[in-house]
């Protein structure tokens, strides 16, 4: 079984999707995240790339785009100890409660 | 990620939760002093800018003046700099010139990488698991899904980027454009005929 990311040749009857969707705004600052972390170098796109494949399989295959990128982002930051999973849980929660 | 039970199971609601932990992390690097709120706005305000313009302007270029095309496919990375044009330094791109013999289309089997230095965001389609899957193993079908039915003659390669490679298709000169401006040239080069699911428009 090749890894999950590996897609290249799997067979699927699905045609493609051709509708755009437009970006939610977590979505541009996901994408812009990386951007930011990069240049301050604290991650590379190499270790973005290692962190979505390193999801759970399932998750990744239920994934939007930017939320393996989500995903990744959190991995890496952890790892790295610029974050703890505590501080992302709290101010997640607080998140949660003004948004309601 | 790990399996680890503090992470809350994923969610596909409207506000996912996925979404709000990156908007966590967003403020808690803020306020961290990692990173700016302005830097971040500017990311943001520069990535919404880019759009395949510049790639088609690439094209046009290559299209009426030789000389610029053979250094294109030589070496895309000086040559776009000529236009003043900077890629990113992360990986290099190819280009790959269309002809009559053989045709090119472009995916990231394994992700999304793809020159968004010259044509913007990668479409969603780009990044789906069908087209990842199917483009490797029937890429006429796919090209057919475009509706692009290549003549049986025609060759087709397949070219799968990686994080070191992305490639862009040099499309082929419509028939009928002789005399066109650059500018107008520029109009009829898609981003899809610069992924190669479709040739550049007729005039």
């Amino acid at each position: 079984m090749p890894a999950v990311h590996d897609r290249g040749g799997l067979p699927t009857d699905q045609p493609i999707d051709r509708a755009e969707h437009e970006w939610a705004d977590w979505e541009h600052v996901a994408n812009a995240l990386v951007g930011v972390l990069r240049r301050h170098k604290i991650i590379n796109v190499d270790e973005l790339r290692r962190g979505i494949e390193a999801m759970v399989p399932a998750e990744y295959e239920s994934s939007s785009y930017y939320e393996r990128w989500s995903a990744s982002i959190e991995t890496l930051l952890v790892e790295k100890g610029v974050l703890t999973t505590a501080e992302i849980d709290a101010v997640a929660a607080e998140l949660d409660g003004r948004w309601g | 990620m790990s399996g680890d039970d503090h992470h809350p199971p994923l969610l596909h609601a409207d506000r996912s939760v996925r979404a709000t932990r990156v908007l966590a992390i967003r403020q808690l690097l803020i306020d961290k002093g990692v990173v700016t709120a302005a830097e971040v706005d500017d990311v943001v305000a520069r990535s919404r800018a880019r759009t395949p313009a510049d790639g088609a302007k690439v094209v046009a270029r290559a299209w009426t003046d030789d000389a610029f095309r053979g250094r294109l496919l030589s070496d895309a990375r000086a040559a776009v700099g000529e236009l003043d044009y900077r890629l990113s330094h992360d990986a290099e791109l190819a280009v790959v010139e269309n002809t009559a013999e053989v045709h090119h289309l472009v995916v990231c089997t394994l992700c999304s990488c793809y020159p968004t230095s010259l044509l913007g965001p990668p479409p969603d389609w780009y990044k789906s698991f069908a087209y990842r899957q199917r483009a490797v193993i029937e890429p006429r079908a796919v090209l057919r899904e475009f509706g692009l039915e290549l003549p049986a003659a025609m060759g087709l390669s397949v070219v799968d980027s990686t994080a070191d490679v992305r490639y862009l298709v040099l499309p082929r000169r419509p028939s009928g454009t002789e005399g066109m401006s650059q500018d107008d040239l520029a109009g009829l080069v898609t981003r899809d005929s610069m992924i190669g699911v479709a040739e550049a428009a007729s005039p």
